[in-house]
C-alpha cells in the first residue's frame, strides 16, 4: 500500500483551477520532486495534502485512509503530516526551542520536561544546539529553516512536506538546509518536495514530477526526466531551467 | 563621533560636525528669538495685566495645588478601575467581531454593533445617559454612585476603540503564521491563544498607550455627573478665589502625568517602526 495517494484532485480558488485532476504515489520512504514553473500549483497541491486548502474534488490517501472526506477533523492529519515553508514561519514571540516544544506540548500534551530530552536531541542531530534559545530574528535563514524542519519533526510525522524551503535563502545557505534533507531520507522519511533545485532533485529524488497548469505532465525517475523527458512541455521547461 | 580627537578625523566626519554646529546654532537662535518675541509682545497687549492676575496668580496658585493634587488622586483611581477593565471588554470586543464560527455569529453582530454605536457617540453624552439614566432606576446605595456608572460609560465608550486597535493587531500578523501554526496540527482556538494574540497584543502597545492618555484625561468627563476629581476642585477654587489659576495648576498636574506616557509611547512607536524595518 503507498503511503501517499493522490487521487485526482482538483483545487479551485472561485473561476481559478489551480490543481486540475492531480494523480500521485508515494512509497514509505521515498522522496518525490515537484518540479515545474511558478503557478504550476506546486505549493497548493502541498497545501492541499495538509488539508490547509479544503480540495473540490478527488481523494487524498493516506495508509490507504482516506483524509479529504469533507468535514473530516483536519487537526489529527496535520498531526501526522509535517510542513516546511519557503518563508520558515517560525514564531517570532518564541525562542527557536519554543518553536519546537509548542505543537507536541498542545497536540501531543506533553509537559516540557517530558519533551526536553527529546527535542533537544533534535536540535543537536541538526547542530542547532547552541542555537536553541535563540529568537528567530537571531538566526540566519539557513538556520531558521532548519529549526523549521525541527519544529515539524517535533510532531514526528510520518509524512514531510516541504515547500521551496530554499528558494527564500541566500546561496551560501542553501546547502545545509539540502543536508539536512538528505539526512532524512537516509533516515527512511517519506517526502514530498516543491523544488526549484533541480540538481538536488535529480540527485536526491526517487521520482520527479512536472507540473504544469495544474496537472501533472510527466512523472518518473530523475534520470528518465532530467535526460529524455518524453512530452515537449517537459522539455521546454528543463531547457529554460537548466540552462 | 570623534569630537576628541580632530586629528584623527575623515573628511565626512568633520563636515558633519560642521553641520550639527551649524544647525545647533540656529535652533538656539530661532528659540532665542520666539522666546524674546513672546516676553516682549504677550505683555502688550492691552488685556494682559487682567490676565496676568486671574490666570497666573501664584498666590492662589500655592494655596490650591496640594488639594488639587489630592482630588487628582481621585482621577488616577477611576483611571486605575477604568484600564483593566477597557483591555479586557477591548479584546474580548475584537475577538467577538472575528469570530468565524457559525455558531457565534449573534457574537458578531453584537460586537459590531457595540463598536458602531460607542464610537458614533460622544464620550460625554455616553457619561450622561448612563451616569444620570441608571441612577434614575432608583438603585439603593452603593449601586447609584455616580463613580461606577460614570466608570461604566468611559469603559464601554474605550472599549470601542481599543477593540478596534487590537482588531488592526490581529489582522497585522501574517496569514503565514496561522497556516505554519495550523499545519503542526493545533487548533483554531490554540492557534489564536499561542501564536497570533501573542503577536498582535505586541505589535500594538505603542497605539494602546496612546488610549491610556487620552483616557486619563477623559476622565474629568465624570465631573460632570458628580465625582469631584481635579477638573471639578479646580471649578470649586476658582469660583472661591474668583481666578481661574486653579485651572492652570490642573493643567500642569495632567500635563505632569502625561508628557513622560507620551514620550514614553512615541518611544515605543518609533522603536516599533525601527523593527519592523
Amino acid at each position: 500500500m503507498p503511503k501517499l495517494k493522490l487521487n485526482n484532485v482538483v483545487k479551485r480558488f472561485g473561476e481559478n483551477t489551480v490543481c486540475s485532476g492531480v494523480n500521485l504515489v508515494v512509497d514509505q520512504g521515498q522522496m518525490v520532486c515537484l518540479i515545474g514553473a511558478s503557478g504550476a500549483g506546486k505549493s497548493t497541491l502541498l497545501r492541499c495534502i495538509n488539508l490547509l486548502e479544503p480540495i473540490e474534488d478527488g481523494e487524498i490517501f493516506i495508509d490507504g485512509e482516506d483524509i479529504s472526506i469533507p468535514g473530516r477533523n483536519p487537526q489529527d492529519v496535520r498531526a501526522r503530516i509535517g510542513m516546511v515553508f519557503q518563508n520558515f514561519n517560525l514564531f517570532p514571540h518564541m525562542t527557536a526551542l519554543e518553536n519546537a516544544m509548542l505543537a507536541p506540548r498542545r497536540v501531543r500534551k506533553l509537559s516540557k520536561s517530558q519533551l526536553q530530552p527529546e527535542i533537544e536531541n533534535l536540535f543537536e542531530r541538526f547542530e542547532l544546539a547552541d542555537r536553541m534559545h535563540n529568537y528567530p530574528d537571531q538566526l540566519s535563514g539557513g538556520q531558521q529553516q532548519r529549526v523549521a524542519i525541527v519544529r515539524a519533526l517535533a510532531m514526528k510525522p510520518e509524512v514531510m512536506l516541504f515547500d521551496e524551503i530554499t528558494s527564500a535563502l541566500d546561496p551560501q545557505l542553501v546547502g545545509e538546509v539540502l543536508d539536512v534533507l538528505l539526512q532524512l531520507k537516509n533516515q527512511g522519511m517519506t517526502m514530498v518536495l516543491a523544488t526549484h533545485e533541480m540538481q538536488f532533485a535529480r540527485q536526491a529524488a526517487d521520482k520527479v514530477c512536472f507540473l504544469k497548469n495544474g496537472k501533472i505532465i510527466e512523472e518518473g525517475p530523475p534520470d528518465q526526466i532530467f535526460e529524455a523527458p518524453k512530452q515537449v512541455e517537459t522539455q521546454n521547461f528543463l531547457a529554460r531551467a537548466l540552462k | 563621533m570623534n569630537n576628541t580627537k580632530a586629528a584623527g578625523q575623515t573628511r565626512r566626519e568633520k563636515y558633519e560636525q560642521h553641520q550639527r554646529r551649524r544647525s545647533m546654532l540656529i535652533a538656539a537662535a530661532s528659540t532665542i528669538l520666539v522666546l524674546a518675541a513672546l516676553v516682549i509682545f504677550v505683555p502688550m497687549a492691552p488685556g494682559w495685566e487682567k490676565v496676568q492676575k486671574s490666570f497666573f496668580n501664584a498666590a492662589v496658585l500655592t494655596k490650591t495645588f496640594p488639594k488639587l493634587l489630592d482630588a487628582f488622586v481621585v482621577n488616577v483611581m477611576i483611571f486605575a478601575w477604568s484600564a483593566p477593565a477597557i483591555a479586557i471588554l477591548g479584546l474580548f470586543i475584537a475577538l467577538a467581531r472575528n469570530a468565524k464560527s457559525p455558531a457565534l455569529f449573534p457574537l458578531r453582530i453584537f460586537g459590531a454593533t457595540f463598536t458602531d454605536v460607542f464610537r458614533g457617540v460622544p464620550v460625554i453624552l455616553t457619561v450622561y445617559l448612563i451616569g444620570f439614566g441608571i441612577p434614575g432606576l432608583g438603585l439603593p446605595r452603593p449601586w447609584n454612585s455616580p463613580f461606577i456608572w460614570g466608570s461604566l460609560a468611559l469603559v464601554l465608550t474605550y472599549s470601542a476603540y481599543v477593540a478596534e486597535i487590537f482588531r488592526s493587531g490581529i489582522d497585522s500578523v501574517h496569514p503565514s503564521q496561522r497556516s505554519a501554526a495550523l499545519s503542526l496540527g493545533l487548533t483554531e482556538l490554540q492557534v489564536l491563544r499561542d501564536v497570533v494574540l501573542p503577536q498582535a497584543v505586541r505589535n500594538v502597545v505603542p497605539s494602546q498607550m496612546n488610549m491610556l492618555i487620552a483616557l486619563q484625561k477623559d476622565v474629568s468627563l465624570l465631573s460632570f455627573i458628580g465625582p469631584v476629581e481635579i477638573f471639578r476642585q479646580a471649578g470649586v477654587f476658582k469660583s472661591l478665589f474668583a481666578n481661574f489659576t486653579p485651572y492652570v495648576g490642573a493643567a500642569i498636574i495632567f500635563l505632569i502625568v502625561t508628557i513622560p506616557a507620551t514620550r514614553y509611547a512615541d518611544y515605543l512607536m518609533a522603536r516599533q517602526m525601527r523593527e519592523r524595518r
